[in-house]
Parts: structure tokens; sequence; C-alpha cells
């Protein structure tokens, strides 16, 4: 079986004023479909770069970037955005909901960009919350809610369109440890009971052993691999 | 429509600011409802004082005349509508001393004119077959107990006609009510064709030109175009406008009219500078939130619209409320305005407007939405 995600010699470079400065140098890598991968190193060395050009926010400088068969190292914009939606869901380290919005309503969004009727689309963001354990708290708004709380209707959020891959930045960069737990118990039960890919950018040893492999960056570049029982 | 929760909840990001933006515009827009009905009002009044009518004589004497052939010029100055005219005939009724206000005019043009004189269409038009016609007011025929059909014999010391007489005969074809005139109606009318054709000397001369003009605010650059015309002629005219003081209310008017724009057209810039630095304001704030929804999906433009979207329904729905009021407000404004009900072409225009500066204001945050970058912007770069 071909690998969901696989980069081939990816490099990327942001012109700062008048430099330019290489932050990825050449990066392989191919992720199998049902991994849960935990992208390690130090700040700086890359990792939410290599995370953005695996979820398709950004594109590589050169190299190619392959996800579920398709190259989206070279695609518009607004494919780009259209590929997102049907593709990948996102768990930020800040959570990243609307404040306006109650849970549901949150976990709804990414809804609203499919065909579904009103009726269908209630079903999904119901069972979404229901996954993540906090379908009492579906009309409270985020600020009603706990930190770990928020991460959960982030997670409900990126599961709701049944995307191919999640990614995460961090997601228990701003949680205790007990909430930290908590959510990568829930991501691992993801990955092993619904089969969710993972790709999980942290610099947290204890939340990347949730992860069935560990990869290391340092200075734009892969350099080890440790697999997990 | 399955997008109107986010616009709606975007809208409320920050209630205290949405709500004095909203108090803003529905202010402006009661001052817009208002002064623009009182605008209407104005333009009402003005069209009521029945001052479209200018007088033309001879400049240096009115008895010395002006050619009958002034007609067709006067008729070609800009914003002139109608062109009807007077000659003196004067003359009595059997005696001398029942001196009768006779003038030979054009009686089709000189009705169109003196639209507050009421005559039966079929009167204008038997005076028009009738060459030996007169028309007389109702009062005059009562006085003499003239009934249409009757020819009136008319004395003049001045007129002979071609037979050698003094006495003229008119038949009477009908009678016209010029009680809203109030007075000093002339009230007999003969045929200007037939009684230049008739009579002995002094043809093709009129004393007076009357003109209705189309607005009454042009009055006096009118009245100077048709002197214009015939300076350094013969016959120069000088042109005059009904009534002096009347002219001076209009100008008045007319000035009111143009402070009213005034103020308006100062709310709105102020409104426009005010609705537009709120939404910047609040899209700046909401960066991190759009750069989210993008993240999720939400394409370029579809962002520009939820932003656009969002200026629309905020200034739609003030304009909406200020509008009502301002149309609640109107029966108090009676005194000015008679019993006139807000006119829906504000409303239309109004919520116009309202569209207009909703997309002014909105464009450049919606713009800046447009293009904001993801990693950039989820970094807090
Ligand atoms: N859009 C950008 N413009 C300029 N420099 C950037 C941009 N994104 C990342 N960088 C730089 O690239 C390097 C790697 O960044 P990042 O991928 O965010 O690291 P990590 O997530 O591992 O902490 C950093 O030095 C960062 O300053
Ligand atoms: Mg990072």
């Amino acid at each position: 079986m071909s690998p969901i995600v696989s980069l081939r010699n990816v490099k990327k470079s942001y012109v700062r004023g008048k430099q330019k400065v290489e932050v990825l140098h050449g990066v392989d890598l191919d992720i199998e479909a049902g991994e849960f991968l935990a992208l390690m190193g130090p700040s700086g060395s890359g990792k939410t770069t290599l995370l953005n050009l695996i979820a398709g926010l950004d594109q590589p400088t050169t190299g190619e970037v392959r996800v579920a068969g398709k190259r989206i190292d070279s695609l518009s914009r607004g494919a780009l955005a259209a590929w997102r939606a049907r593709h990948i869901g996102f768990i930020f380290q800040f959570y990243n909901l609307l404040p306006v919005l109650t849970a549901e309503a949150n976990v709804e969004v990414p809804l609203l960009l499919t065909k579904l009727s009103r009726a269908e689309r209630k079903q999904r963001v119901k069972i979404a919350l229901e996954l993540v354990g906090l379908a009492d708290r579906a009309k409270h708004k985020p600020n009603e809610l706990s930190g770990g709380q928020q991460q959960r209707v982030a997670i409900a959020r990126a599961i709701v369109a049944d995307p191919t891959l999640l990614v995460c930045d961090e997601p228990t960069g701003d949680l205790d440890r007990q909430n930290a737990e908590e959510i990568m118990a829930l991501l691992q039960a993801l990955n092993r009971t619904q089969g969710k890919t993972i790709v999980m950018v942290t610099h947290d040893p204890r939340a990347a052993s949730f992860a069935s492999r560990e990869l290391h960056l340092d200075k734009g570049q892969l350099i080890d691999a440790v697999a997990h029982a | 429509m399955k997008y109107f929760r986010l616009v709606w909840a975007g809208l409320w990001r920050k209630k205290a600011r949405t709500i004095l933006t909203m108090l803003s515009i529905v202010v402006a827009f009661f001052l817009f409802g208002v002064l623009q009905g009182v605008n209407q009002g104005i333009n009402e009044v003005v069209n009521n004082l029945n001052v479209d009518r200018l007088y033309t004589s001879a400049k240096s004497n009115m008895v010395d005349g002006i050619p009958i052939a002034y007609r067709d010029r006067i008729k070609s100055v800009p914003g002139v509508l109608h062109v009807s005219h007077w000659t003196f005939f004067g003359g009595y009724y059997k005696e001398a001393k029942n001196a009768i206000p006779a003038f030979a005019t054009d009686a089709r043009e000189l009705f169109a004119i003196y639209r507050e004189i009421k005559i039966k269409p079929e009167y204008l038009d038997a005076m028009e077959r009738t060459r030996t016609g007169v028309l007389v007011s109702e009062q005059l025929a009562d006085q003499y107990g003239w009934k249409i059909g009757d020819r009136i014999p008319l004395g003049t010391s001045i007129w002979t006609n071609k037979e050698g007489s003094n006495t003229w005969y008119f038949d009477l074809v009908g009678t016209f009510d010029a009680s809203e005139f109030g007075g000093g109606f002339p009230s007999f009318y003969i045929n200007f064709d037939y009684y230049d054709e008739a009579k002995a000397f002094g043809q093709g001369v009129v004393h007076y030109y009357i003109v209705r003009i189309d607005d009454p605010r042009n009055a006096v650059s009118i009245a100077k175009a048709i002197d214009t015309q015939f300076e350094n002629s013969m016959n120069e005219t000088r042109t005059q406008t009904e009534s002096q003081l009347q002219q001076t209310q209009i100008k008045q008017i007319a000035d009111i009219n143009f402070i009213v724009n005034a103020i308006v057209g100062a709310v709105f810039f102020t409104l426009l500078f005010l609705t537009a630095n709120t939404m910047m304001q609040s899209i700046r704030e909401r960066i991190p939130e759009l750069a989210v929804l993008k993240t999720l999906g939400f394409s370029d433009n579809k962002v520009l619209v939820l932003v656009l979207v969002e200026a629309c329904v905020l200034c739609i729905i003030a304009a909406l409320v200020g509008l009502a009021i301002a149309a609640a407000a109107f029966p108090g404004l009676k005194v000015i305005l008679g019993n006139l009900p807000m006119p829906p072409i504000v409303v239309i225009m109004g919520v116009a407007l309202a569209v207009g500066l909703a997309l002014v204001s909105g464009l450049p945050p919606a713009i800046r939405a447009q293009r904001l970058n993801i990693v950039d912007a989820l970094a807090s770069r």
C-alpha cells in the first residue's frame, strides 16, 4: 500500500527583508494510513512549517508533497482551500474556536462547506460531540468551557467532516498535565478505534509517547525515528 | 443562508461597539428621511406658488407694444414651456361707464399658463373655431346677464375696425372661473388673430407676453435670457417675474434646500468614516478567526463576501430603523409639510444609500480579509 502522505526533497525558504532563509532542507517523509506520527524537535526547527506543508496551508519552495495520491504542492490557493476542507482536520495549540459561536455551532463550521442538509449536519455534529465526550456542553460558548473542553470541541470540529488526515500543532501546549493526558488519550483512541491518521507536532515527550511513531526534526532536517509499540 | 449565523455572530463580536455604530447610522438615516421628506415638501410648496410665470413687455413703455413675431423666439428659450400674450382692447358695453377689461389673446396657450383658472375644454375648442368668439369670466357674464350664444356689442374709442365702425361684435362661446386667481384677472378675451386682422391700424403688435417656465427657481435666469435675445433691437424687452416678493421667498427656499442637502451630505461623510473605521477595527480583531475559517477551507472570496454581507446587514438594519422612525415622525412635521406622508422614493433612496455605505465602508476590510495569509495570521506574524 502506498503511503497516505509522502514528501520528496521538500525545501522551504522564507524571504526576510533581503535575506533568504531556508527552513526545511530537503525533507523526505512517508506516513502510512492509520499511523499516529509525533513530529518532535526544538523550537524553531521547522515543525510547524512542515506540518503546514502536509496540511496544504502553505506550499514548498521546491519538492513534492503528495497526500492521498494527489500532488498538492502546486495547487492554486482556491483549489487548496477546497482540498483542505475535504481532507484535513486541524487541531491547534490555542484551540482557535470562534468565540461567538456555541460549541455545536463551532463544530458545524466545516460542514457548512459541504452539501449536507441542515438535519444531516446536526446529526454529524451530535455524533462528533459525543465522541469527544462533550454532548452535554453543546450550547456552551468557548469562554464557558475549560481549556481541555475547548480542545475537545476543536477535536470534534476536526473530525466532523471525516477528513483523510488529522494534523495537530502542539495540541497539549496550553494544557495542564491532567488535561493533556486526557486529550492525548482521546487522540490515541481516535487513531486506534476510528483508524484516523494523525500527524502531531509536539515538543513534549510525554505527549509524543501516545503516538505510534516519533520523528525528530532539527534545523530543518529529519534526524531519526523511534518506533513505539 | 447557512452562513448567516457566521455573519450574525461576527456582527455581534463586540456588542457595545456594534450598537453604537448602529445608533449613529440610525440617527443619520433618521435625519436623511426627515430632511429628504422636507426637501420633497419644499418642492411641493414651490410648485404650488404659481411663480412659474414671466411677463415680457417693451422696455421703454408698456403701451409701445412688441412684435407678435417675438413669440416664437421667446418660445425657443430653454426652460420656456408656454407663451401667450395680452393686448389691451378696452371697450365698453352699451354705455361708456360700463368699461370692460377686454384683451386680445391666444386663449389655448393662456389657459395652459394660468392653470388655476378653470375652463371647460370644449369652450377652448369653440373659441378656436369661432373667429369672433369671446370667453368671459362667470362673474362678468352674471353681471350683464350674458348667455352662451349671445352676440355682444363692444364699443371702443381706440380701435376703429376696417369697416370704419367703433362697435365690434363678439359671440360668447364660453365662460371661465377665475375665483382662485383672486381678483384682477382680465375677464373678457377675444381672439388676437381676428382682432389683429380686423382693426384698421397698428397690426402685429402685442402689449405683453406671458411665459410659463419649467422651474420657478430659474425665473431670474430665464427672464434674463429672454431679454438678451432682443437687446439692441428696435424693440428691447423687459421681462419680470409675477411677484418679486414671491421670488425672494423661492430664493430662500432654494437656500434651505441647499442647506438641507449639505447637512445630509456632511452627516453621511462622517458616518462613512465611522462605519469604515468600525468595520476595519472589527476585522483587525478577528484576523485569527478569519485565518481559522480559511484554514478550514473557506476560500478567499467566500471570506470577502462574508465581511461585505456583514457590513450590509449592519447598515441596512440600522438604515431601516432610522427611516422607520423618520416615517413615524412625519405627522409631527405637519406644520412645515402639510399633510404629506413620507414619499416611498425616500425609503428606496435610503436603502440604496445604505447598501452604498456598506460597500464603501466594508470593502477595505473585506479585501484585507480576502488577502489574509493563513500561515502568517496563525503565527500572529
Ligand atoms: N512565514 C514566515 N516568514 C519568515 N520566517 C518564518 C516563517 N515561518 C517560519 N519562519 C521561520 O522558520 C523557522 C521555523 O519555524 P517553525 O516551523 O514555526 O518552527 P517550530 O514550529 O518548529 O517552532 C523559524 O526560524 C521561523 O522564524
Ligand atoms: Mg511551531
